[in-house]
């Protein structure tokens, strides 16, 4: 079936369910396609067709047996290289990890096998995911498929490319500081970050534990929030994995777009920012007051150290949770003749520079003597941040805000990572304050390169930001657009 | 010039729970090296810590046992270094926030009473162990890694080697009786650090101070005090200054040598642990656990001399374990009190010495003792044939009173069978009878001895006397 790709997740899980396809027969096309198409995008760390067809046919009884009754039984889905998959390679795209393969499935994996959806494979992302183009993998870039030349966003830029060229129908990403959202708004396809602690952080390797959250990729938002809500909820592994929360998946998606108050920051606006971008997202604001919704500015000047106490924290927890890669146990191996040796060369030859940037950023923050100008008020900053979003939502139900400040780069720009740091400023302040977000395709640039808006909830407001992204979705038609060489 | 020795102690007690402070895996001690371990003890990518919430209760125990009080708001921290036996590359500790502080325990000295501050006790996770091969390689048993530890640091409030000594026995019987660590410091699970340093008698300030770690014996702390306290002074008697350090104390040569000074001291560069949220205690679990605490080995020695009306000293012995009291208890509760502890102290400890038992050990149970002593105590055996039955309680496993009839070991107290053994030596030993006629006490002696030959030591001497001493009138 040609037009098979063109559908959305949750379609192809009716269309399996009542038996119009076959579980093994979307499998095959979707592996197929990615055979064929990613050698142009390296999407893809690592291909797994044979245990996904053999999933695919186990799935296939289950569901024929009624046993699987879940939004998106038999879709296939790909999931970011670092989410720990038993049996199967996840590397992180680091040198460090290029040979493990873990004993035990991350909670969230687990969540997919359970509710009978195949794993294609392991897709590409920046090393350890910090980066923001996907050129810090040891294995190189991905390639945006609406440009080759153009990146995919990063880091989880293997798992958005993926969506938007088909090559699975909806993916897991992971989010510390905008890795799931800008990867999707430079690849026109729909991101959720998830308020932190909605989903169990169990198996996903470490790259900032108090930032870091696994998130859902779709083509739309209801495919976001159908797999969203596979992998949420409590998990006793995870102790800072929320115990109460619940997502109501039909009432989230449902046709009926509730009316909310939408904020949107001034600084967010006159800054840094690209006129294309500003322009699209005021477009999109105003598509939304046009439809019902209630939208003003706010003033929001404690954004200005969002990024200094992002790369502060992130970089501190990054440079202890990147200790365990010593060659000891697992993973990259040196061969020295003493110990220290052993560390210096193995952690000189398996990070790569970005990843051994952030660890040396993290041990100076966290030193004698610097902790408390450093760390210390990075944290103070933070909770700043959040205290003042905290007041944000006493006006607002909800904060619309661009992705990036800028459109995608070419692969190759050499940007410089202050450039690249500064430019997580709109993204990295739902990490920071826990929050949850939603990232849109709003528009397109001049060169055809798709734009995103996010919604930024309370916490654990993802039914209503997916209801919002949803009726966004109703009326307009930027996520509908497919990349041009991704078509059947 | 006369010198003051100043020290402190950092002692780590293995807290007694079944599975590992962040993970389930069994924390039994001495099974193959890697077979108790899973992806969170040995920290492989993605795995997260759960706290065991019976580590915590047992940490507030300690705390509450010491005198301390319990932070409320407590926090883990990570503690950064590189070392082979740490598989994270860091260790879960609390630096900030320790779960309690502010203790003090009451020890015994010379001078009389004296109260050593506890200044906190912080909660963290062992590590593995580093095994040098005879090959020449060396390698890791991670079985350790993630049992829960508490770390108790004091002030440096000692000044000798035998307070400390005090402070720690008295310490280890506190964990034991809370059932808070087993204390078995052959097994690792109660090791203590020493802070020491020097200075002239009438000075204010504090000298110069070493740590010595790695005693793994309270024999081993006294001797390394002793040591090092004689090295410092000596040191500063030659005009040297002390060297801010770590010393490794050397079991066999008995000496400390330096391992790393001050200006190779790690910046373990702490920073709150993010996968575990703050630990509230509230209130009523606090309460809760102090409810529950057990009797503490000084109350329960202050209690036994008042109820039982024991001796101090023997009720010092006795409250050594908990299982030497729980037996005591039990043994008094059916024979003499008094009598219970004297063979307690004396017969059973040394018969369980020379066996090689310990005093856990289940073949003597109270009811059994409680029967010889009652035997003993009214009179229907001697206490030499006490004896002789509960080595056969030990050794096999006979019931003592079955044991006494089946062997006829029952003192003879009826006259008629006593009268006529008497009579029959009287008359086959007309000379010591004539002796004993003419003024020679010792004739008498010769006498009684012969009647307890012929009653195989059955007869009660004392009896036997008064009836011979009435017959030879």
């Amino acid at each position: 079936m040609s037009s098979l790709p063109l559908m959305s997740a949750y379609e192809l899980s009716r269309l399996i369910k009542n038996g119009e396809l076959s579980v093994r027969e979307v499998c095959e096309n979707y592996i197929d396609r990615a055979r064929r198409l990613d050698g142009s995008l390296h999407a893809f760390n690592t291909l797994c067709p044979e245990t996904a067809l053999a999933d695919a046919d186990r799935i296939q009884k289950q569901i024929s047996d009624a046993e699987l009754d879940s939004p998106l039984a038999g879709v296939p889905v790909s999931v970011k290289d670092n989410l720990c998959t038993s049996g199967v390679l996840t590397t992180c795209s680091s040198k460090m990890l290029a040979d493990y393969i873990p004993p035990y499935d991350a909670f969230a994996v687990k969540k997919l096998r359970e509710n009978g959806m195949p794993i294609l494979g392991k897709t590409n992302m920046d090393e350890f995911a910090m980066g923001s183009t996907t050129e810090t993998s040891c294995t190189g870039a991905v390639k945006n498929p609406w440009n080759t030349a153009k990146t995919a966003g990063g880091s989880s830029g293997g798992s958005a490319a993926c969506v938007a060229a088909m090559l699975s129908p909806v993916s897991l990403g992971t989010d510390t500081g905008g890795s799931i959202r800008q990867p999707s708004s430079f690849c026109g396809v729909t991101g959720l970050k998830p308020t932190y602690g909605a989903v169990s952080r169990y198996g996903l390797i470490a790259f900032a534990s108090s930032l870091d959250t696994v998130g859902t990729i779709g083509r739309d938002a209801v495919d976001c929030a159908a797999l969203f809500s596979i992998i949420c909820g409590h998990d006793k592994k995870d102790c800072t994995s929320a115990k109460n929360f619940r997502f109501d998946f039909n009432k989230a998606v449902s046709k009926k777009t509730e009316k909310k108050r939408i904020g949107i920051p001034e600084e967010y606006l006159t800054g840094n920012i690209s006129p294309e971008i500003k322009s699209a997202v005021l477009n999109a604001a105003k598509i939304l007051s046009e439809n019902g919704m209630e939208v003003d500015t706010f003033s929001f000047p404690v954004s200005d150290y969002a990024v200094s106490a992002y790369y502060i924290i992130s970089s501190a927890e990054a440079s202890s949770n990147l200790a365990r890669y010593d060659g000891i146990r697992y993973g990259f191996h040196a061969d020295s003749d003493s110990i220290d040796s052993l560390y210096i060369r193995t952690r000189s030859e398996g990070f790569g520079a970005e990843a051994k940037r952030r660890i040396l950023l993290g041990n100076f923050v966290l030193s004698k003597g610097y902790y408390d100008a450093y760390y210390k008020k990075a944290v103070r900053a933070k909770q700043i941040i959040a205290d003042k979003l905290e007041e944000v939502f006493s006006r607002f139900d909800v904060i619309l805000a661009p992705v990036y400040p800028r459109t995608a780069p070419d692969l190759g720009e050499n940007l410089s990572p202050a450039e690249l740091y500064t430019a997580d400023v709109y993204t990295v302040t739902a990490n920071l304050a826990g929050l949850p977000a939603l990232a849109l395709p709003c528009g397109f640039d001049g060169e055809g390169i798709p734009l995103g808006v996010q919604l930024i909830g309370r916490r654990f407001s993802e039914a209503g930001l997916f209801n919002l992204g949803r009726g966004f979705q109703l009326i307009t038609d930027y996520h509908k657009r497919i990349p041009e060489g991704g078509r059947p | 010039m006369n010198y003051q020795t100043v020290i402190g102690l950092e002692i780590h007690a293995e807290l007694l729970t079944a599975s590992k402070i962040f993970c389930s895996c069994s924390t039994a001690f001495g099974s193959k090296p890697n077979t108790q371990i899973c992806e969170v003890c040995i920290g492989l990518p993605g795995a997260l810590p759960v706290l065991n919430e019976k580590a915590v209760r047992l940490a507030v125990t300690a705390g509450l046992a010491l005198g301390c009080e319990i932070t409320e708001n407590c926090r883990f921290d990570r503690k950064n270094y590189f070392y082979p036996d740490l598989p994270k590359g860091y260790q879960i500790s609390q630096l900030y926030l320790p779960i309690c502080k502010n203790g003090h325990i009451e020890i015994d000295t010379d001078a009389g009473k004296k109260e050593i501050r506890i200044r906190e006790i912080h909660m963290e996770e062992d590590a593995g162990k580093l095994i040098h091969g005879k090959d020449g390689e060396t390698h890791i048993d991670y079985n350790r890694c993630g049992v829960p530890l508490i770390e108790i640091v004091t002030e440096p409030d000692f000044s000798s080697a035998e307070e400390a000594v005090a402070f720690l026995t008295e310490l280890k019987k506190i964990l034991l009786f809370t059932g808070v660590s087993d204390c078995k410091m052959e097994e690792g699970s109660l090791r203590a650090d020493v802070n020491l340093s020097v200075k002239p008698e009438n000075s204010e300030a504090l000298g110069t101070r070493t740590e010595m770690k790695n005693l793994s014996s309270f024999r081993a702390v006294q001797k390394a005090i002793i040591y090092e306290s004689e090295r410092q002074i000596k040191e500063l008697e030659h005009g040297n200054s002390i060297i801010q350090q770590t010393r490794r104390w050397d079991e066999d040569r008995n000496v400390s040598l330096p391992m790393r000074t001050k200006e190779e001291a790690n910046d373990y560069k702490y920073f709150p642990e993010p996968d575990i949220p703050p630990l509230v205690l509230s209130k009523e679990y606090i309460e809760e656990i102090r409810k529950n605490i057990p009797e503490l080995p000084s109350q329960k020695k202050e209690r036994f001399i008042a109820e039982y009306g024991i001796t101090e000293y023997e009720a010092l012995v006795i409250t050594d374990s908990p299982a030497m009291s729980e037996f005591y208890e039990k043994t008094a509760a059916l024979s003499d009190p008094s009598q219970t502890a004297k063979w307690i102290i004396g017969e059973v400890s040394g018969m369980f010495a020379e066996r090689g038992l310990s005093p856990e050990d289940s073949r003597l149970i109270p009811s059994d003792l409680a029967e010889i002593i009652n035997m003993v105590t009214l009179g229907k055996i001697s206490r030499s044939t006490g004896r002789d039955v509960l080595a056969k309680v030990l050794d096999d496993k006979v019931k003592p009173s079955e044991y006494v009839e089946e062997n006829g070991l029952l003192l003879i107290d009826s006259a008629d069978e006593l009268l006529p053994l008497i009579k029959d030596v009287i008359g086959k030993n007309e000379k010591a009878v004539l002796q004993y006629k003419n003024g020679k006490e010792n004739a008498l002696h010769y006498l009684l001895g012969q009647i307890m030959k012929a009653t195989k030591g059955r007869a009660k001497i004392n009896e036997v006397r008064d009836v011979l001493k009435e017959l030879l009138k």
